[in-house]
């Protein structure tokens, strides 16, 4: 018994040894940055294409970073809302910036270090989310629309909103697990202001995602892929890039934009919340991911539009003018952004969607 | 070593255990009885639990099913297992343990990828000529997963009893006149109740609180009061309800286990322990 | 009968495996889904290897494992012996307080960790980052604890004070008694407690989950996140290597121990 015991200790230490080399050696004494931001959101070096992360750390060797993801704004901000960590940098939406700036979880960004905001296009400066564009640097923008199977989905049924909820595709139809872009659909359908604070409004909605609620084979954010690109599913709404990545693997799968009903235009900008710790060095990353090349590269990956005309320079042409991320002005004017709702709606909502879920 | 020196040994522990465990629990206690946006004294949260009873029931229901299916497939694998030599034993013994090492996430996902509808299962039927099965989000679905995921906690506090029984006693029931079904159920089984409570409260408890089985296996229906709490914290930024719901769901498992004791006539002092 | 549980026992095993073998399959796959097998590959395995950050998660999970449960168990067994010379109604007490982490859901344990190590740090001690490593080690060793009580306390109940009592007047000090007798006949209870906590600690998802902070995270809860997204099937390899590592130790172990047992047998035979 000794004897096992003795060399089960040893095994132990040893493993426990080599974890906190191993552990010492990523960290030595290097800055650690922490960079929270969607899955599926930043160019990882899969397929040839460039891996960011490694690109700026080879860039700035004392600085190591510490990447995490989550899913949807709200993950995010409940994360940090519910406080006890340190996050550096994060990339937010429109809506949720506004929010985070009212409640005072954002600093404000020191210019000086981030020269690269020269190349960020005119137009997508001082957005209402952030009028005075003290807080956010634009990251990416794109648009919500549906994504089908072609192979399984009649063309015939695709006009608009209403095709999730066609009882013919039951079981086939994924949906958003967030409130805001689920209470966003509904609002399109039914045709109100997708910023709407009336609680009766908010209740249609709520009804309306209840109906649809039998048809609906899953509530998902980033499990789509898996789902769409193996025809578990057919029939989703999500994110253009998104698309354009899940298109790659599956050719069958189409986009979407429901023009009449309207949809969502939607910008994710790069923000630094309060809890920050490496301010500094999170400008640093910030600046690099808006230097052209890199946005280029990047972009060619992820699939989103960019709002740095410098960078199509370097992307792909193909990439640059795919008609999912740069869609025609005349489509982009049908789109809508989400605004900030107060704390209190924001709430509200979620306990609407929460009892959806639960109907 | 003198016996009122050794006492103060356990004194670090006590306080250990006070300071981690049971004033983590005043603290949840707190934030169920806090308002979210102002942090004043309410009652809000506690009157909102009303709206989750029915996900606590089917919580209940499912959990309890789970465990009895586990008791079933358990307890003759648990006999069977200790009743072989010494060798074989503990071979099986270690093949039960197995599985229980391994990320239980990552197993779940296996079972997605068995019962979806483009899955293992489904594909190898329909090239077969049966056609596909509605497999996958189904109630089926959610029992099995929890029943793979905690049947070694059943099959391994039953097998640590039936393996300690005294042979002789059942001999001695056979020589009496006792049909083998008639020594199963007079002292086989009593003598190994106390291992039979811990395997239900050890599939019980984890099953009824799990949200990762429900999301992976259940249809959109099926979300488990688990999936609510989560959402609560990871989501909803609401941690005040989460905490409320997450003291009902303490209080809950008390009771369950509670009454299981009760039934039993075991004073939970005897757990067994794997 | 007899036959009925054979082949049942048979079946439960192989429902038991089926799973695993899926995820090991899915190892050699050229293609991302477990559903359906593309062709032969070792890329994954190339892949798991080239990629840093999953060899550093399990490295984070092994050094929690490790530490919390040596902590645990040399404070789980110093609190066992304080336990057991307490009287009987505080005895009963200590156990209760004992049984609370183990019959709480974990989803509990780890809301209620976490929500007092952020109420601590944030509002009482004004510090931004509170949820770092130690937060998770201390989340470890407070489930870890019963684990260790629960294995030793009954050794210790068996345990027969005339022997130690025979070592103190064969001329050794109390410290030495200590030593030689009790911890040596305590021994198993301490090494399965020590097996177990390590086993619950580098597999706990639930507890961490709520625990950890963005800093430090262990490898099952960056698995969970892995489940939210496209899955990379280095994933699987990963899998299949710590089944491979874990199939193998228990195996050593197991030989070990029969091979310590025949010993013994022996030694009491050649004694007889």
């Amino acid at each position: 018994m000794k004897k096992i015991l003795s060399l089960l200790l040893a095994l132990i230490l040893i493993l426990g040894l080599t974890a906190c080399a191993e552990a010492d050696a990523a960290e030595g004494d290097k800055i650690t940055l922490n960079v929270y931001n969607w899955g599926q959101y930043i160019s990882d070096g899969s397929d040839g294409y460039l891996d960011v992360i490694a690109a700026f750390e080879e860039k700035y060797p004392n600085i190591h970073v510490n990447y995490s993801t989550y899913d949807s704004n709200e993950v995010m901000y409940t994360k940090i809302a519910g406080g006890g960590i340190t996050v550096d940098v994060i990339i937010p939406s429109d809506y949720m910036i506004a929010r985070m700036i009212d409640e005072n979880m954002l600093l404000e960004l020191n210019f000086d270090n981030i020269p690269n905001y020269a190349y960020i296009d005119e137009n997508f400066r001082n957005q209402t989310y952030d009028p005075e564009n003290k807080y956010s640097i634009p990251y990416t923008w794109g648009t919500v629309g549906i994504i089908y199977n072609a192979q399984y989905v009649d063309e015939a049924d695709v006009t608009g909103w209403e095709l999730l909820w066609n009882e013919k595709y039951a079981d086939k139809i994924l949906m958003f697990d967030n409130s805001r872009d689920a209470f966003g659909i509904a609002q399109y359908m039914l045709g109100y202001d997708v910023n709407t604070t009336d609680p009766a409004q908010l209740q249609a909605c709520a009804d309306l995602l209840a109906e649809q609620k039998p048809l609906v084979q899953q509530y998902v954010m980033d499990q789509i892929y898996d789902l769409m690109e193996n025809e578990e599913a057919w029939i989703a709404p999500y994110y253009s890039g998104d698309y354009l990545l899940m298109a790659d693997e599956n050719e069958n799968l189409e986009f979407y934009l429901p023009q009449e009903q309207g949809f969502n235009l939607f910008i994710d900008a790069m923000c630094i919340p309060t809890c920050c710790r490496e301010k500094e060095a999170a400008e640093l990353f910030v600046n690099f991911l808006c230097d052209p090349e890199i946005a280029g590269q990047n972009m060619d990956w992820i699939g989103y539009g960019t709002p740095l005309s410098a960078a199509k320079e370097y992307m792909d042409p193909e990439m640059a003018s795919d008609p999912v991320a740069y869609p025609e002005d005349s489509v982009l004017a049908h789109g809508t952004s989400f605004d900030y709702l107060p704390a209190s709606v924001s709430r509200y909502v979620e306990s609407l969607f929460l009892k959806v879920r639960l109907s | 070593m003198k016996r009122n020196k050794t006492v103060l040994l356990s004194v670090p522990y006590i306080v250990w255990m006070v300071v981690f465990t049971l004033i983590p629990l005043g603290v949840v206690a707190y934030y169920a009885f806090t308002d979210p946006d102002t942090g004043a004294f309410t009652w809000s949260n506690i009157r909102e639990l009303g709206t989750f009873l029915p996900v606590f029931g089917e919580s209940v229901l499912y959990s309890v099913v789970s465990a009895l299916i586990c008791l079933l497939l358990g307890y003759p694998v648990a006999y069977y297992i200790a009743h072989r030599s010494p060798m074989v034993q503990k071979l099986l013994y270690m093949l039960v343990m197995l599985p229980m090492c391994m990320s239980f996430l990552l197993r779940t996902l296996a079972w997605v990828g068995l019962l979806q509808d483009t899955g293992i299962i489904n594909n190898t039927l329909d090239a077969i000529g049966i056609g596909r099965l509605k497999l996958i989000r189904t109630p089926g679905a959610v029992i099995l997963g929890m029943v793979y995921n905690y049947l070694p906690y059943m099959i391994l506090p039953l097998y640590a009893i039936l393996v300690k029984i005294d042979s002789r006693l059942i001999e001695a029931a056979e020589d009496l006149g006792c049909t083998p079904a008639q020594t199963f159920l007079k002292v086989t089984m009593p003598l190994s109740t106390p291992g039979i409570v811990s395997g239900m409260t050890m599939v019980f408890v984890p099953a009824v609180s799990t949200f990762y089985i429900s999301q992976k296996l259940g249809s959109p229906d099926t979300m488990l009061i688990g999936d609510v709490i989560e959402r609560m914290y990871k989501q909803g930024n609401n941690a005040n309800l989460g905490a409320a719901l997450s003291l009902l769901l303490m209080i809950l498992v008390f009771v369950c286990t509670g009454i299981m004791n009760k039934l039993t006539g075991s004073d939970g002092e005897d757990v067994v322990v794997v | 009968m007899k036959k009925v549980n054979r082949i049942l026992t048979v079946f439960i095993f192989i429902f038991l495996y089926i799973p695993m073998a899926v995820l090991i399959v899915g190892s050699f796959n050229e293609g991302k889904s477990l559903s359906r097998f593309d062709g032969f590959t070792f890329q994954q395995y190339a892949e798991l290897f080239r990629d840093r950050d999953l060899l550093k998660l399990l490295g984070n999970s092994l050094l929690i494992a490790v530490l919390s449960s040596l902590i645990a168990t040399v404070f789980g067994t110093l609190a066992a012996l304080g336990i057991q010379s307490l009287g009987p109604k505080m005895r009963r007490t200590v156990m209760r307080l004992t049984d609370i982490p183990m019959t709480n859901p974990e989803i509990v344990t780890g809301i209620s960790l976490s929500l007092l190590f952020v109420f601590i740090g944030t509002k009482m001690l004004g510090q931004q980052d509170c949820l770092t490593f130690w937060t998770l080690l201390i989340a470890h060793i407070t489930f870890n604890l019963p684990y260790v009580i629960l294995n030793v306390m009954p050794k210790l109940s068996q345990l027969d004070h005339s022997l130690t009592d025979a070592a103190m007047d064969l001329g050794c000090t109390p410290r030495q008694a200590f030593f030689k007798v009790t911890l040596h006949e305590i021994m198993p209870g301490i090494a399965a407690g020590l097996i177990m906590a390590f086993t619950m600690s580098l597999d706990d998802f639930v507890i961490s989950y709520f625990v950890s902070g963005l800093d430090f995270v262990t490898l099952p809860v960056e698995i969970y996140s892995y489940t939210k997204k496209p899955i990379p099937p280095k994933i699987y390899a990963m899998f299949t290597l710590l089944f491979l590592l874990i199939l193998v130790l228990m195996v050593t172990m197991n030989l070990l121990q029969l091979r310590a047992d025949r010993k013994k047998t022996q030694q009491l035979m050649e004694k007889g």
